[in-house]
């Protein structure tokens, strides 16, 4: 009978379970990092009690969250629109889990080998806007409906220079396929992308701020502003969700600028998988550290950045890329 | 008659009585009494056209404590330790402002030590009161990290406070005729300890917060209240010089031995959100060289009054006495017939009048600048609201 099932839906059945670990083993390590990182930098010492002695220096406490959160009811507020505000933080979180399919972990670990990979990863992180905007409208709070419109207004617009950015290096590889743009970057450093295209770098890594809602740009939550914004009505797992999700979109952001501008999977001496995670690492404790440290811009201003400034400059680059590349 | 409340959506007293503008599309929000960014129980109600706030209305009272009516049925020692508990951010000036009226009512003298100590101590609650002002207002525009920097230093200011006052918060260590308690040489060398560490701080604290582009971007040229507007409201403190008008009380009509200190008045005319930030951010390095010279000059003698009275009974009249607090000017007006409490007592609380100018000040920026503009006024509920 197990011959009758294509083996490529084995494969993606088995690597979308592997996905869901990984992201949720990310997620607990990121909560961890997250909250010993602000610590450091507030210098304090972080999460420090929670557990038993022979768990030292509060490992336990992303386990503690997620079981409260788990613990907590599920509360959907009178008036809200009960279906489709259940239903947005599970669209937030799954495409989240589908991008990791098609990214190259390593020379010889990717689940699915396409080559439109870049194309389904971009595709797949816009219906997060549509999820956030969903949950801003469903929760019949006022809050919540400007934190969506926000959302909207800032996914849309920095969804632009993101694309001219990417394809800035797709026409320098001439292909979408993720592990054929890792492939073809070497493995010392000089011989990554980013050498090629350092302002595009830059760019691409301020739309992944803006797009996966951080600070400074995280404007569809501002706290101080929103209470909370699109999630100020969602408890328990609804809000888990969503703070799953958010991190596991920063993850994705991290592993398409490693693969794109920083070689991938490339590096000398180490397998390639070590390489790989460390350089999203390195680049989510970069994430972690604009965090903890810049005021939020504000959303006016958050505009600007992007129609002002990012746009026509990914315009240029893209042009001065075509432009080599015809010479 | 709706019974059932969880079903009543016409909202209450506040919000039926608001009047929006004559605009169709607009958006009524509440903003508070329970919201991060309006420090405590103060709700706003906008009025908002997508992001634009079109009309701004605060609603008080849901701290009022009734401090005012509590000094009439309460002896004078029963009220000491009440004024710090209106505005517990700055509460020795507001113990300080409540003896001296007394004390000028009743012609009390105070010995000179005593007015020394009040100085120091009130100086460095004054510090405490800024550096909280400073976290919070960064913790408004998004910056978790230079809340934690402050208190780091307010905790530090607090411990000194706290051997010689016996409270960390709500102080009540002023008596009629002088201090409750005599400083001690720990105290001098702790204080003069915190003093000289804390001058390279604001050096890191200007390059680490105020110089950021992003906040001068969030600060600068947003919420700009001219002197005329302060005028009309009755706004002091650091509001009014930021509005590049130097009114201290401390200098304007001394009390106690201010008279006898070097300090500056820092003022800005650019009267907009920047402007009060680094007003306060001055005045705290100008409380430093207050409390230096105060203690280079601290005399000797008695702290409180020998033949001061544990129980006063000021002659009948009344008086008015005021002083510079962290948000303004602090002022008791006590009318007294010569009992045991007094016949009437008003409190003066600066952040009343630094609130109510919000509303015309709010028209028309977007909700972000309305929080920036809310924290640069640095209000305490409590004491608005009595």
């Amino acid at each position: 009978m197990i011959e009758a099932i294509p083996t490529q839906f084995i494969i993606i059945f088995v690597g979308l379970l592997a996905v869901m670990a990984f992201v949720g083993l990310n997620a607990i390590v990121l909560v961890y990092l997250e909250r010993k990182v602000a610590g450091f930098i507030h210098r304090r010492p972080g999460p420090y009690e929670v557990g038993p002695p022979c768990f030292p220096h509060g490992i336990l406490q992303p386990f503690a969250d997620g079981l409260k959160l788990v613990g907590k009811q599920l509360f959907t507020p009178r008036g809200a629109d009960s279906i489709l505000f259940w239903l947005a933080p599970m669209i937030s979180i799954a495409p989240a889990i589908v991008c990791f399919i098609v990214i190259p972990f390593g020379p010889h670990l990717q689940i699915v080998n396409t080559n439109v990979g870049l194309v389904l990863i971009l595709a797949f992180t816009g219906i997060n806007v549509l999820a956030l905007c969903l949950a801003g409208w469903a929760s019949q709070n006022k809050y919540g409906l400007i934190g969506a419109a926000r959302d909207i207004s800032q996914g849309v617009a920095y969804e632009i220079p993101l694309l001219l950015v990417v394809l800035s290096v797709v026409f320098m590889t001439g292909t979408f396929n993720l592990f054929d743009i890792a492939d073809g970057q070497g493995a010392w450093p000089w011989q990554w992308y980013i050498f090629y295209q350092p302002l595009a770098f830059v760019i691409f890594f301020i739309c992944a701020l803006a797009e996966t809602n951080r600070n400074p740009f995280d404007l569809p939550e501002a706290e101080s502003e929103l209470t909370a914004g699109f999630h100020t009505e969602y408890s328990g797992m609804g809000f888990a969700c969503f703070f799953l999700a958010e991190y596991a979109y920063m993850v994705v952001a991290s592993c398409i600028i490693a693969i794109l501008f920083l070689g991938g999977f490339q590096g000398p001496v180490l397998p390639g998988v070590w390489w790989f995670l460390a350089k999203v690492y390195v680049l989510l404790l970069i994430m972690i550290w604009i965090r903890w440290t810049f005021p939020r811009v504000r959303f006016d201003q958050l505009l600007n950045i992007c129609w002002k400034w990012l746009i026509p400059l990914a315009v240029l680059n893209l042009l001065i890329t075509l432009a080599v590349i015809a010479i | 008659m709706n019974l059932d409340l969880r079903l009543d959506t016409s909202g209450d007293f506040y919000a039926r009585k608001f009047q929006p503008t004559k605009r169709e599309d607009t958006l009524i929000l509440n903003m508070g009494p329970q919201h991060p960014s309006t420090h405590g129980v103060l709700r706003i109600i906008l009025e908002i056209d997508g992001e634009y706030i079109l009309r701004a209305e605060p609603v008080l009272g849901y701290i009022h404590r009734m401090h005012e009516k509590m000094a009439e049925v309460m002896s004078y020692p029963q009220y000491l330790p009440n004024p710090a508990r209106t505005d517990y951010l700055h509460g020795l000036a507001w113990n300080w402002a409540h003896v001296a009226a007394v004390e000028r009512l009743m012609g009390l003298e105070v010995p000179e030590r005593a007015e020394y100590i009040r100085v120091i101590t009130c100086e460095l609650n004054r510090i405490t009161s800024h550096l909280l002002w400073w976290g919070a207002y960064l913790l408004d525009l998004g910056a978790f990290t230079p809340i934690m920097y402050a208190f780091d230093d307010r905790e530090r200011i607090q411990d000194i406070l706290q051997r010689i006052t016996g409270s960390r918060l709500t102080y009540c260590y002023y008596r009629f005729g002088g201090v409750s308690n005599d400083i001690d040489d720990r105290f001098i060398e702790e204080t003069r300890k915190q003093c000289s560490r804390m001058k390279p701080r604001f050096k890191m604290f200007k390059d680490l917060v105020t110089d950021n582009f992003i906040l001068r971007k969030r600060v600068e040229e947003i919420g700009e209240i001219p002197a005329d507007t302060c005028r009309k409201y009755g706004a002091t403190g650091p509001v009014l010089r930021g509005s590049g008008v130097p009114y201290d009380v401390r200098r304007a009509e001394p009390y106690s031995v201010y008279d006898r200190f070097d300090f500056n008045i820092p003022s800005y005319d650019t009267c907009d959100a920047m402007g009060r930030y680094l007003v306060r951010m001055d005045e705290m390095q100008e409380s430093i060289k207050i409390i230096e010279q105060a203690l280079d000059t601290l005399p000797e003698g008695d702290y409180i009054m020998p033949k001061a009275p544990k129980k006063p009974k000021p002659p009948a009249g009344d008086v008015y006495f005021a002083l510079e607090g962290a948000r303004g000017k602090i002022g008791f007006h006590l009318v007294s017939d010569g009992d045991k409490s007094p016949y009437r007592l008003k409190l003066r609380a600066p952040g009343f009048s630094n609130l109510s100018l919000f509303s015309e000040v709010s028209e028309g920026v977007l909700i972000a600048d309305a929080v920036s503009i809310l924290g640069s006024l640095d209000l305490v509920i409590p004491e608005i609201d009595r």
